[in-house]
C-alpha cells in the first residue's frame, strides 16, 4: 500500500500538508510499513486535499476534502482494504477528470514531481532520446508541423514555423526561452505543470532545443511562484545527473543545459521582445518588431519563446506522432488546450479537452455549471487581452477562430464563469485598471489611453456616468488598439468591447438610469431591512460601522449616511430580511 | 563614487557583506541586474538608496538606471515591509469572489491600506495579481519568517482570525 497526497499550491492551501504529515505520524505509530508521498495538483482543485491510497501499482481509491480529522478514519479502514465512504470520492466528482483527454496534464497527481525516476516509468525522456540520438532537426520540425501545434500562451501561432525561422537564422549562439511568467490572473495551468510535472517541461525544451540548433535554455519564471521554482530547480539537478542536460546530453553529442530565471512581476514580460528585454537585465519594455526574436532576440542572438503548455505537449507528439495529436482537435485548432476553470463554478480546477468542444461542454458538463445554482451570465477568456462571452454564445466551440469571432480570445485558458451578481461594467473597470497598471509606458495612446478609459469606467460604476460617455469609450478601444506597440496595448480595450457589445444595455442603465442590475456597484446600490425581520439583532453585531440599530425583536434599521455598503449584514441575516434595492 | 557612506563612518562593502557573494557571482554578468536585485531584497527586506549606490559601485550601471528598473517591476520595494508580508490575490477570479471585501476587511482590523505597514511593524499588506490558485479564490498568501503559506476561500470573517493567529505566533 502506499498514500500519495495532492500537494500542489493549492493542496498545501488547504492543508495538505498537515494531512500528509498526520498520515506519517499515525504509520510510524502503528509501526506500519507503508510508504507516504506527494504528487502535483490533480486538477480537481474545488476537492483538495485529495489523497490516494494505491492498492497495488495502478489501482488506487481516491479520498477528496480530506482533513486531519478524517486520516485516522481511511487509515483503518485501508488496512483492511476496504474504502472509507466518508471522503471517498463520488461518481459525478470522478467525472470531472474521467471526461477530459489529458496530454499536458498525462501526469498530474499521478507522479512523484521530485522523482525523475517516476517520471522515466512513464516513458519519460524516451521522446527526448529519440530526437536527439535518431532524428534530424528537420524531421523534428516536421513533426510538429504534422501535430498542428500552436503556442498555448495566447497568440496561437504555429509552433514548428518559429521553431524553423530561429533554426534557419545564423547566430554565434541559439536560445530557447520557455515562457513561464504567467500573468493572466485566472489561468493556472503553466502553474499545476510546473508544479506537478516540471520534467515534461525539461523534456519539452530539450526537443525544441535541439530542432533550432539551441545550446542554452532559459525558463523565465514568476517570482510568485515559488513551489514552482523549487521543483524546476531539482528537477533540472536530477536531469543533469542522468545526462540528460548538460554536455553530450543522451551520450549523442549534442549539448544543452537550462537555467531559470526568476521574473520579478511585470505583466508586459509575456510579449516576446519584453521578456527578452527583462532577461537582459533591463525594464521589460517591448521593441519593434522586425526583427523578429527568431532573428535577433536575447543577446541580439536567434532565440525562441515558448509557453511551459507548448512545451509539456511536444514530448507527447514526439513518442506518440505528430499525426495522433493533429487527429483531435477541428481543421485549423488541433490538439487539446487545458483551460482553468474559475469564479463562480461549482467544481473549479484544470480541464483540458479537445479544441472544438462547445463551451457549454466545458462549463456544464465538466464544471457541474454555476455556483448555488444561480444563472449563467458570461465566461470570461483570456484574461485582460481577453472578453467576455455572454450566455447566448455558450454553444461556440472552443477554438481559436471561434472564440476570437465573438470578440475574446483563448489566451492562455482561463475562464472566468460569472453569475447574474456580477456587474459587466464593473468587470470592465477591473481589467482597465489591471491593464493601466501594467502598461510600461512606452506607446502614448497605452498609457495615457488606459487611464482615461479607466477614469471613465470608474465615474459610470460611481453613478457619475455621462451622455456621451459610451461613445467616448469607443473613440479610445480604437484609438488604442491602433496607437499601441505591443500585445498588451492592442488588446487591452477588448474587454471592454465586448461588454459593450453584449451588455451594452447594463452601460445605459448605470449612466441613464443610475442603476446597477447585478447589484454590485456600492454607489448604486441601497441596504434596507424589510418587516420580516425578527429583530435578532445579528446583523447589528456585525456591522463594521454600527449603522444597524433596533431592538430585540423589533424590525431593525440601517442608518444610510453611515452604510458603507459591505454586504456583511445581508450573509448574516437568517430571514432573509434585507433587500438591496 | 565615494565608498564612503553618508555619516562617513563605514565604507560602503562592509555595510553590505552579505550581499558579496552574490556579488561576486553576478556583478560582471552582464544582464543579471534583476537577479542581483533580487538576491539584495531577500537579505534586506526591501532596496534602500544604499544598497542601490553599492549595486552601483560594484556592477558600475549608473544608480538611475537600478532605480528605473526596480520601480518598473512590482517586486521591487524600496521601504521596509513588516515581518509577514500579506499578499492578497486580486486576480479575477478573486474579484468576483469578493476580494475587495477581504481587503476592507483586512484594512478595518489592522488599520493599513495597501503598501502599508502597521505601526507595530507585524503586517505589511500588498495587493497582487495573481496567486494561481484560482479555485480557491479567495485567496491570500502571507510570507513571514517560516517561509510562505497560502490560505483559501477566505471570508471577512476568517480573515480576521488568521490575522489574529499569526499576531499571536509573533
Amino acid at each position: 500500500m502506499k498514500i500519495v497526497v495532492g500537494q500542489g499550491s493549492c493542496g498545501i492551501a488547504t492543508g495538505a500538508k498537515k494531512t500528509s504529515a498526520k498520515f506519517e505520524e499515525l504509520i510510524k505509530d502503528k509501526g506500519l510499513d507503508i510508504k507516504v508521498d506527494t504528487t502535483g495538483c490533480v486538477g480537481n482543485c474545488y476537492l483538495e486535499p485529495i489523497v490516494d491510497v494505491y492498492t497495488d501499482e495502478n489501482n488506487f481509491r481516491r479520498y477528496t476534502k480530506v482533513s486531519v480529522e478524517d486520516v485516522e478514519s481511511i487509515l483503518e479502514k485501508e488496512l483492511s482494504n476496504e474504502a472509507f465512504e466518508g471522503n471517498l470520492i463520488g461518481e459525478e466528482d470522478a467525472k470531472f477528470i474521467s471526461k477530459q483527454t489529458r496530454i499536458v496534464l498525462r501526469n498530474a497527481g499521478l507522479i512523484n514531481p521530485e522523482k525523475i525516476e517516476e517520471y522515466i516509468e512513464v516513458a519519460g525522456y524516451e521522446a527526448a532520446k529519440k530526437a536527439v540520438c535518431s532524428m534530424t532537426q528537420d524531421e523534428v520540425i516536421k513533426e510538429i508541423e504534422i501535430s498542428g501545434l500552436r503556442g498555448r500562451g495566447g497568440a496561437g501561432f504555429p509552433t514548428w514555423f518559429k521553431w524553423n525561422a530561429a533554426k534557419q537564422n545564423k547566430g554565434e549562439n541559439k536560445y530557447i526561452v520557455c515562457n513561464a511568467d504567467e500573468g493572466d490572473p485566472g489561468a493556472f495551468m503553466d502553474r499545476s505543470v510546473l508544479e506537478g510535472d516540471p520534467h515534461s517541461l525539461i523534456e519539452g525544451m530539450i526537443i525544441g532545443g535541439f530542432a533550432m540548433g539551441a545550446t542554452e535554455g532559459i525558463i523565465y519564471c514568476r517570482a510568485e511562484y515559488p513551489l514552482a521554482i523549487k521543483r524546476l530547480e531539482i528537477a533540472m539537478d536530477q536531469a543533469r545527473e542522468k545526462g540528460f542536460l548538460g554536455k553530450n546530453i543522451f551520450g549523442s553529442g549534442y549539448d544543452f543545459d537550462l537555467r531559470i530565471k526568476a521574473g520579478a512581476g511585470a505583466f508586459v514580460c509575456g510579449e516576446e521582445t519584453a521578456l527578452i528585454a527583462s532577461l537582459e537585465g533591463e525594464r521589460g519594455m517591448p521593441r519593434l518588431k522586425p526583427p523578429f526574436p527568431a532573428a535577433k532576440g536575447y543577446w541580439q542572438q536567434p532565440t525562441n519563446i515558448n509557453n511551459v503548455e507548448t512545451f509539456a505537449n511536444v514530448p507527447w507528439i514526439i513518442y506518440n506522432g505528430g499525426k495522433a495529436f493533429g487527429d483531435m482537435g477541428t481543421e485549423a485548432s488541433k490538439g487539446t488546450k487545458v483551460f482553468a476553470l474559475a469564479g463562480k463554478i461549482k467544481k473549479g480546477g484544470l480541464v483540458e479537452v479537445p479544441m472544438g468542444l462547445p463551451l457549454k461542454d466545458v462549463i456544464f458538463g465538466i464544471g457541474g455549471g454555476i455556483k448555488n445554482d444561480k444563472e449563467f451570465k458570461a465566461v470570461q477568456m483570456g484574461g485582460p487581452s481577453g472578453g467576455c462571452i455572454p450566455k447566448e454564445l455558450i454553444d461556440t466551440p472552443v477554438t481559436y477562430e471561434d472564440i476570437n469571432k465573438t470578440g475574446a480570445i483563448v489566451g492562455s485558458g482561463g475562464m472566468i464563469v460569472m453569475d447574474e451578481s456580477t456587474c459587466m461594467v464593473d468587470m470592465a473597470r477591473y481589467f482597465l485598471d489591471f491593464t493601466k497598471k501594467e502598461s510600461c509606458g512606452k506607446c502614448n495612446y497605452c498609457r495615457i489611453g488606459t487611464k482615461r478609459m479607466l477614469e471613465i469606467l470608474e465615474r459610470i460604476t460611481q453613478g457619475e456616468g455621462r451622455d456621451g460617455d459610451i461613445e467616448l469609450l469607443e473613440e479610445l478601444c480604437y484609438k488604442i488598439k491602433d496607437g499601441s506597440l505591443c500585445g498588451l496595448g492592442q488588446t487591452a480595450p477588448n474587454p471592454v468591447l465586448t461588454t459593450l457589445k453584449y451588455f451594452r444595455n447594463e452601460y445605459e442603465d448605470h449612466i441613464y438610469n443610475k442603476k446597477c442590475t447585478a447589484k454590485s456597484c456600492k454607489s448604486l446600490i441601497k441596504f434596507e431591512i424589510e418587516d420580516n425581520c425578527k429583530g435578532c439583532t445579528l446583523c447589528s453585531r456585525k456591522c463594521p460601522v454600527g449603522a444597524i440599530t433596533g431592538t430585540v425583536k423589533e424590525v431593525h434599521v440601517i442608518d444610510q449616511s453611515k452604510c458603507v455598503k459591505c454586504g456583511r449584514c445581508v450573509e448574516t441575516c437568517k430571514f432573509d430580511a434585507i433587500n438591496v434595492e | 563614487m565615494s565608498d564612503k557612506t553618508c555619516c562617513g563612518c563605514n565604507t560602503l562593502s562592509d555595510n553590505f557583506k552579505e550581499l558579496a557573494p552574490t556579488m561576486e557571482k553576478y556583478a560582471k554578468v552582464p544582464g543579471s541586474l534583476i537577479t542581483i536585485l533580487q538576491k539584495a531584497q531577500d537579505i534586506y527586506g526591501y532596496l534602500s538608496p544604499e544598497v542601490i549606490y553599492y549595486i552601483a559601485k560594484e556592477t558600475g550601471i549608473k544608480p538611475a538606471k537600478i532605480y528605473g528598473v526596480a520601480t518598473f517591476y512590482a517586486q521591487f520595494r524600496l521601504d521596509p515591509i513588516g515581518d509577514n508580508l500579506l499578499m492578497l490575490c486580486k486576480g479575477t477570479a478573486c474579484h468576483v469572489n469578493g476580494a475587495d471585501s477581504i481587503e476592507e476587511a483586512i484594512t478595518e482590523h489592522l488599520g493599513i491600506a495597501d503598501g502599508e505597514t502597521t505601526e507595530d511593524g507585524i503586517f505589511t499588506l500588498n495587493n497582487v495579481a495573481c496567486l494561481g490558485c484560482c479555485s480557491l479564490a479567495p485567496v491570500m498568501m502571507v510570507q513571514g519568517k517560516n517561509g510562505e503559506e497560502t490560505y483559501g476561500n477566505l471570508t471577512p470573517d476568517s480573515v480576521k482570525e488568521i490575522l489574529d493567529t499569526i499576531k499571536s505566533q509573533n
